[in-house]
């Protein structure tokens, strides 16, 4: 019979019956203290801490704070101490601050080569989907379950169902991954994929690099899709080769060999499937507090009265009243205050280069803040040896340490009530960014030209003529 | 975890769409190391709203479809349950949310947009986990749950001693997957830390 992607990593996991076995377990400071402390008071050890892996993201400044114990903020500072205690403790290896290798969970554990295709990987974080962009199988579980895989290696879990969204079409030049994926949560609703497994396929994935894919991967929660896959290919295996923990010699060449069987067979049905025409689609730009309130930039906000549902009608005046926005207004005219530039969705080499190559030579807008977060120590440095911090801070643009940052209102990194960002993360819920922020969601691209201009332009005619803009 | 079978009392209701944990417990309140202490900053940020007036105190809440959606924290059923809240009857949950409520004893129902509304119209219910049934009004509607988290829910059984008892079926598996081509990466092999700042601290 026919399988899927998904079908046939969730065979090879099986331990018993709906029990799953997982490959590899990403741990962070804030899902994890009391894991540790239930693993402590029931006289438990970690059982596999060789597939488990920690690093310090959510509460971490950006401000280049060398330790744990210099953290201004006592909360935070007990949360990071707390995480290299209990990771000293139970002998799991730790990506702490001051470490060249911290960063965001989700762009360490690829940068390390711990993310392989065909694996199973679960995280304390929602947007574990991220990793699903290697054809593994990765989702979040909250602190009960990270305490269960800790204790076991293994999950209970009820297969889920399957989705596959096609993607078709030639990407327009302009459009990104993270319009891609913004596109498809606009086209399902952010309850979309819920109860599923979402595969992402079709020629417009097949060509896109591995950063575009964890992009695309990383929001399928916003859709909200249980994990996000992509069959694994060429890019993946290239992307894999050399990294730190990848395979090496005889070894690889038979893990490549495995990892070629990892594709859906002709034939497999899925549960749903939608298809979305990426040649409609122009840059996204989120007006509302739901990731599917999104229009194209030259696009208007739509007015509450276009909404036939009273229920999304309401929704929509809410959402209206909280972003300080008049239905009717065209998008390129909202002005913005900040710009955040960085986390798990966007906050890669590629994603910064992308942005560096709208802004070199141009400066950030009067009375525009707008900060550069490298999504983890070995991002900063890579960018730092290509010359883009000095692109950046050329142009206006506050460099800053790796983290979170501004992705979450949970580090010093916050907006102020009643603040405008454009912002590459993930969610533009009511005070995800800093009680009262006005958050819009659009790519590296366009958060970098919004910079410039100080309200959102179109990338695509504010590029200088002729100059391709990476995906 | 204690042991779940009827759960009765007030209704409290939010009868809206779309309440991510962002709005139930805002990530800065998400600090605390230990597991309790975390009902005061229930809704914190949300119940600013003019039109916000849910009650916090009384055992049941209902709610509109997607409730719990965003980030996976198991503090946002931690701070409902911290609250006094027992079971959250809505027309549709977050996935990873309804599976949190399971481990921290928080009953998630999903009943159709009628009958929620009917149960929050009564303003008082009595939930009845073995006989699936939710009582409002003299009305009884059924809901649906997983057989192996109704036996957790009802006997407050520990998922982690649960599993435990396959550790047969663990280690079997490890050991093949060992001896085949591909055991997958190890963290310990990565490169020791070296660069772990001892810095003393001014
Ligand atoms: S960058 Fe944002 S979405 Fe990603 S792990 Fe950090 S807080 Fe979560």
């Amino acid at each position: 019979m026919p399988k899927t992607l998904f079908d046939k990593i969730w065979e090879r996991h099986l331990v018993a019956d709906d029990l799953i076995y997982i490959d590899l377990h990403m741990v962070h400071e804030v899902t994890s203290p009391q894991a540790f402390e239930g693993l402590r008071l029931a006289g438990r050890k970690v059982r596999r801490p060789d597939k488990t892996l920690a690093t310090a993201d959510h509460n971490v400044p950006t401000d280049g704070t060398p330790v744990a114990a210099r953290i201004k903020d006592a909360l935070s500072r007990k949360q990071v101490e707390t995480l290299e205690e209990n990771c000293a403790e139970f002998g799991v290896p730790v990506f702490s601050l001051g470490s060249d290798r911290q960063g965001i969970v989700h762009v360490v554990g690829p940068e390390q080569g711990m993310t392989q295709p065909g694996m199973t990987m679960v995280c304390g974080d929602s947007h574990t989907a991220t990793h699903g962009a290697f054809g593994s199988l990765a989702f979040g579980i909250g602190t009960s379950e990270v305490e269960h895989v800790l204790a076991t290696q293994c999950l209970v879990q009820r297969k889920p169902k399957s989705m596959r969204i096609n993607f078709v079409g030639e990407l327009p030049f302009g459009v990104t991954a993270k319009d891609m994926i913004l596109g498809a949560i606009g086209q399902m609703g952010v309850d979309g994929a819920v109860g599923h497994v979402v595969e992402f396929a079709g020629p417009a994935i097949e060509r896109l690099s591995m950063e575009g894919r964890m992009t695309i991967c990383n929001m399928t929660i916003e859709g909200g899709g249980r994990a996000g896959m992509i069959a694994p290919d060429q890019t993946t295996f290239d992307y894999v080769q050399g990294k730190p923990a990848a395979p090496t010699g005889a070894a690889w060449d038979a893990a490549v060999e495995e990892w070629k069987q990892l594709y859906t067979d002709e034939g497999a049905t899925f549960d749903r499937e939608i298809t979305v025409d990426v040649e409609q689609l122009t840059p996204r730009v989120t007006w509302g507090t739901t990731p599917d309130m999104v229009v194209g930039v030259d696009g208007t906000v739509p007015t509450p009265e276009s909404f036939d549902d009273p229920a999304e009608r309401g929704q929509a005046e809410r959402a209206l009243e909280y972003m300080g926005l008049q239905g009717g207004e065209r998008i390129e005219d909202i002005s913005i205050e900040r710009v955040f530039l960085g986390s798990c969705t966007n906050g890669r080499l590629a994603d910064l280069q992308a942005a560096a190559d709208v802004i070199r030579g141009r400066k950030v807008a009067d009375g525009v803040y707008a900060m550069v977060v490298p999504g983890s120590v070995q991002v900063k440095i890579a960018a730092e040896e290509l010359g883009l911090d000095k692109v950046f801070t050329d142009a206006g643009f506050d460099w800053r340490g790796a983290g979170c940052s501004m992705c979450l209102g949970m580090n010093p990194d916050v907006l102020q009530p009643g603040e405008r960002c454009a912002s590459t993360s993930n969610r533009n819920f009511q005070g995800r960014q800093g009680k009262g922020g006005r958050t819009h969601l659009v790519s590296p691209q366009m958060a970098a030209a919004a910079a410039i201009a100080g309200h959102f332009v179109d990338v695509r005619t504010f590029e200088p003529a002729g100059e391709p803009v990476a995906a | 975890m204690d042991p779940i079978s009827i759960i009765e009392g007030r209704v409290s209701d939010l009868p809206r769409d779309d309440v991510d944990t962002d709005q139930i417990i805002p990530a800065r309140f998400m600090k605390r190391v230990e597991r309790t202490g975390f009902g005061e900053f229930l809704f914190h940020d949300a119940k600013e709203a003019p039109d916000w007036n849910v009650e916090v105190g009384n055992p049941i809440l209902t709610t509109g479809a997607n409730f719990g959606s965003g980030s996976s924290r198991e503090h946002a059923p931690w701070a409902l349950e911290d609250a006094g809240f027992r079971a959250i009857i809505a027309v549709s949950l977050a996935d990873i949310f309804a599976s949190n409520c399971t481990k921290v004893g928080l009953l998630p129902i999903v009943l159709p947009e009628e009958q929620v509304r009917a149960v929050a119209a009564a303003g008082d219910a009595r939930i009845d986990l073995d006989a699936q049934t939710v009582t409002a009004a003299g009305e009884a509607y059924r809901f649906e749950i997983d057989p192996d988290t109704k036996h957790r829910l009802l006997n407050g059984l520990d998922d982690i001693g649960l599993t435990l008892n396959d550790e047969a079926a663990i280690t079997a598996y490890e050991e093949r997957r060992a001896a085949s081509t591909f055991p997958g990466p190890s963290s310990l092999s990565l490169p020791p830390e070296t660069s772990l700042s001892t810095t003393p601290v001014a």
